[in-house]
């Protein structure tokens, strides 16, 4: 069986937030998360793809699997060139939202996945990249 | 706008069984037509069964506590049934916690937290009907 091991999705519609779930899931599973893990993983997409469409005005989307030789896990970036974070502390604050969010898509998907980066300032859009590797 | 999610009703409870990937916009729909549902037919109790979801994120966890609240303001209690166990721990994890929300392993379970008059009547005849079988 071959498999893809890098996708490139474009998020401009609640369809897409969808789609980029489903591609993930496909990637987690690849890259051999645990149920819970691909689960956390994918939710954690969802939530960066949502913020991306309603905030970053939609963008794109990579996921692949990833390897050291040792483990597989699986990556994935967003990116977008919206408004950019003004100020990031804040917005990873528990219930911190400027829309009419919960303000957990960003602090909550922190704790989902294994690693977790943000690069964004003003005018210069959001990149967010999460990575989660097997057990 | 993807197809809306279809209400049942049995008796005075609307069953609501999310058999899909729910895009946002269609997760406000579904919350706008039980609330109307409810007006329209007066219904007690609403059973939402996210057995078929596979995750929950703080987008999907806003509308069920949402319909939970409506609901209540027009006299009818919701319960979220079915929530699987790897959707549960990521939830918890998220921060997201569904506080005013009922919860019931099952629709089964559900319905007897919704009914509990209804149920002991049935117990009571499921009784009679054992001690007839005894003698
Ligand atoms: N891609 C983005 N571009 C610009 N701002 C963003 C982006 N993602 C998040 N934000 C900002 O961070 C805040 C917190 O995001 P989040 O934790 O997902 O909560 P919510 O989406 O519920 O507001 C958002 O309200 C928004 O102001
Ligand atoms: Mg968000």
């Amino acid at each position: 069986m071959t498999t893809a091991t890098l996708e490139r999705l474009a998020v401009s519609t609640d369809a897409d937030v969808v789609r980029v779930r489903q591609a993930v899931r496909t990637f987690a599973q690849q890259a051999r998360l645990s149920l819970v893990d691909q689960t956390k993983f994918v939710t954690a997409a969802s939530e960066l793809a949502r913020n991306m469409l309603v905030y970053g005005g939609g963008g794109d989307v990579e996921v692949e699997v990833v390897s050291d030789g040792r483990r597989t896990g699986v990556r994935a970036a967003f990116a977008d060139e919206g408004p950019g974070i003004p100020d990031l502390d804040l917005a990873l604050t528990d219930g911190w939202t400027s829309g009419g969010g919960l303000g957990l898509g960003l602090s909550g998907s922190r704790r989902l996945v294994g690693q977790f980066s943000i690069d964004t300032a003003p005018g210069a859009g959001t990149r967010v990249e999460i990575a989660t590797w097997s057990r | 706008m993807t197809e809306s999610v279809p209400i049942l009703k049995i008796g005075t409870t609307l069953l609501v069984s999310i058999q899909v990937d729910l895009q946002d916009d269609t997760a406000l729909q579904l919350q706008e037509d039980l609330a109307d549902r409810i007006t329209r037919t007066g219904a007690r109790g609403v059973i939402i069964d996210i057995s078929g979801l596979e995750i929950v994120d703080s987008f999907i966890g806003r509308m069920l506590a949402a319909v939970a609240a409506i609901s209540r303001v027009l006299d009818a209690q919701t319960v979220v049934v079915g929530m699987r166990p790897a959707v549960a721990i990521t939830m918890v994890e998220l921060g997201l916690s569904l506080g005013g929300v009922r919860t019931a392993l099952d629709v089964e379970r559900g319905l007897a937290m919704l009914e509990p008059d209804e149920e002991s009547a049935e117990d009571v005849l499921l009784a009679a009907a054992a001690e007839r079988e005894q003698r």
